[in-house]
């Protein structure tokens, strides 16, 4: 906000349900949710490319045949993306979804 | 392209592969899908259909378009050619670009598409200054696009010497200009709903190649990964330990490192602010389809991108490093030449066919965006303020596709012989700095503003492409080997790298989003809270979103 002295404006039906109680919980919900989960695997694909470019030795070695610790690492990554996928599709559809279209139905029944 | 290449070319093109084999399977794709496209264009009315396919597809349709959109020449192609080459450093980009989705899925792709209706530009105005952020939105957008425009159709040039026997430059650039041409009339008569269903049929055709050809070469090696690596070892003879190993491509010296750094963060970031992608998420009727579109996204392009693990490997062990270097169209050639080795003419065709349908489909997916951008935010909204009449809207629309095509098939023509991947991995360096940013704090920051939103776009777009042109991708990068140049421009007496970094994205994507924090600072703009109110209610609960048209 300005510092300008402003008429007060009548509050919108979006302004109040920005407010209410159940909205300001699905926004912690979701970030709650979404922000630690971003946080997890942009630090764990950090680890895999500091290591793959700063790590050769430790990355090199054999675990069985030619399958190197850097593979397993590799292949780490797409196992954590499918799970982090499936993970946050189960929450949003189980937790999410049905809080979220309740919300929506009241609102769109304020706002039209 | 110089007379020596040239023969070069006619002498290895014409031993492999069966032109007219490679051409009817081509043809026959064409055909199939111009069926398709005519039929979908029957429905073809408001702009919400030629724009968005009349938001009518289901999450998995539109996640298979995805991953068609996705799976780009230079994706397929590309990541083939570096593992085959570059062994386990060539795997970063299948990592980057799959990681990569998690920050769509998380962040941005259903919030978008309860807040915005075409365009990038739409979420980015919908609480700032409409005019000049619509107008860097869109900049933004088209910078991006013809980056990646370049690549596709320099790669479709590139890939008709090998493919189609075609080996003189006046060739390649009729190749060129009928790809551009078929994609015009794609685009056309069938907009986003066409354009889908292209993309839907390509992915499908590329997933199964890739997967009979995985299968193929895993059979030959008694489905033992080991065993694979150690063919590839084997075949590259001294020194082929390397190929298993981090360090092949970028472990030499500290700023070959540090850029790797730079590309493992111009991957992992770029995704979710490709135009062309974030345009596919209003193709569906709500948040939840969005949300399973990506989730569909993820699974193919992560199995996709592990099939390529396997042929990247299996290139080097059945055709090995050198001869594919050697190769017309180099290192993109290693899956067309693995084809070849294992199922003959027949798998070399198909797979040739698949790699046209997908630069064709991925241009078409480009220009629609691009026509989606010029039409809908510069002329409508910026030019027009808004007032426009539906129609004339999509008439716009329809003429920016016919210019796009056109300045495609030139700068193809000119592109032809450049670094596809490295004008891939420039646009999503572009899209990281200049849209990313924008789109993270427009969704989720209160005090955000239309300062911070044009300080954070033109300051990502300008130190993207000014380190590129200062850095030794542009000039002064010299083989020490042959002294010949491996920059853009080929006189090796022209030099004025200022910077070593190949990949802008270490410095200007870190730079955008600090400076979309010090021009919301500067700006004495008045905040909005009733618009911030809306856009926060909206983008979380899907009040008041784009419904889907009805037919």
């Amino acid at each position: 906000m300005t510092d300008d002295v402003e008429v007060p404006v009548a509050e919108t039906a979006y302004q109040r349900a920005q407010r209410s109680d159940d909205f300001q919980d699905l926004r912690r919900r979701f970030r709650r949710f979404v922000f630690p989960m971003t946080a997890i695997f942009l630090v764990w694909y950090a680890v895999y490319v500091l290591l793959a470019d700063y790590a050769h030795d430790f990355m090199s070695q054999r675990v069985s045949g030619n399958i190197t610790v850097g593979l397993l690492f590799g292949l780490g990554q797409f196992v954590s993306t499918f799970a982090i996928t499936m993970i946050y599709a189960r929450w949003a559809n189980r937790r999410f979804d049905p809080e979220a279209e309740r919300l929506r139905d009241v609102i769109e029944g304020e706002t039209r | 392209m110089s007379a020596a290449t040239g023969a070069v070319m006619a002498a290895e093109s014409s031993d492999i592969g069966n032109p007219a084999v490679n051409i009817s399977i081509f043809a026959a794709f064409v055909a199939v899908t111009l069926i398709v496209v005519l039929r979908a264009s029957r429905q073809n009315k408001s702009a919400a259909d030629y724009y968005a396919g009349g938001r009518n597809f289901t999450g998995p349709q539109n996640g298979t378009a995805i991953a068609g959109d996705y799976l780009s020449a230079a994706s397929f192609l590309g990541i083939c050619g570096a593992i085959a080459v570059n062994g386990y450093d060539g795997f970063l980009y299948s990592i980057g670009f799959l990681v990569a989705w998690l920050v769509a899925l998380l962040l941005v792709a259903e919030l978008l598409r309860n807040t915005g209706r075409f365009t990038m530009a739409d979420v980015l105005s919908f609480r700032l200054k409409q005019r000049p952020v619509r107008m860097a939105a869109a900049l933004a957008t088209l910078c991006v696009v013809f980056f990646y425009l370049l690549a596709q159709m320099a790669g479709a040039g590139g890939l008709v010497a090998l493919l189609l026997g075609i080996d003189t430059s006046g060739g390649q650039s009729l190749v060129v200009a009928v790809v551009g041409v078929l994609m015009i009339v794609y685009v056309l008569v069938g907009g986003m709903k066409g354009t889908t269903w292209v993309q839907i049929i390509k992915a499908m055709l590329l997933i199964a190649g890739a997967a009979v050809m995985t299968a193929w070469v895993l059979a030959k090696f008694g489905f033992s990964i080991s065993d694979l690596f150690q063919g590839a070892i084997d075949k590259a003879g001294e020194g082929g330990e390397a190929l298993i190993e981090p360090g092949l491509a970028y472990g030499a010296t500290s700023m070959s490192k540090l850029n790797f750094l730079s590309l493992a963060l111009a991957l992992v970031l770029g995704t979710a602010g490709l135009p062309h992608v974030l345009m596919r998420f209003y193709t569906v009727p709500n948040a939840k389809e969005a949300r399973r579109s990506v989730v569909w996204a993820i699974w193919l392009i992560g199995i996709f991108y592990l099939f390529t693990l396997v042929l990247g490997y299996g290139a080097a062990a059945l055709v090995g490093p050198d001869e594919i270097k050697a190769a017309p169209g180099g290192v993109n050639s290693a899956a067309p030449l693995l084809a070849y080795a294992l199922g003959g003419e027949i798998l070399l065709g198909f797979i040739s066919a698949v790699a046209f349908a997908t630069i064709l489909a991925v241009v078409a997916g480009l220009t629609i965006t691009a026509a989606a951008s010029f039409a809908h935010d510069i002329y409508a909204n910026v030019i027009k303020k808004g007032e426009v009449a539906p129609d004339g809207e999509v008439r716009v629309a329809r003429i920016t596709v016919v210019v796009i095509g056109i300045l495609a098939i030139v700068g193809g023509i000119f592109a032809q012989g450049q670094n596809v991947a490295f004008l891939v991995a420039l646009a999503f360096a572009v899209a990281a700095s200049a849209n990313l940013p924008t789109i993270l704090y427009s969704l989720f920051w209160k005090r955000f503003n239309t300062s911070g939103a044009l300080w954070s776009i033109y300051g990502g777009l300008v130190s993207c492409i000014g380190l590129i042109a200062v850095s030794p991708v542009v000039s002064g990068k010299v083989d020490p080997a042959t002294g010949e140049s491996l920059s853009m421009i080929k006189n090796v007496d022209v030099d004025f790298h200022l910077i070593s970094l190949e990949n802008p994205g270490l410095i200007s994507i870190p730079l955008a989003f600090v400076l979309g924090i010090v021009g919301t600072y500067l700006s004495k703009e008045k905040a909005h809270p009733e618009l911030f109110a809306e856009m926060e209610v909206r983008s979380l609960t899907g009040a008041g979103a784009e419904k889907a048209t009805e037919h």
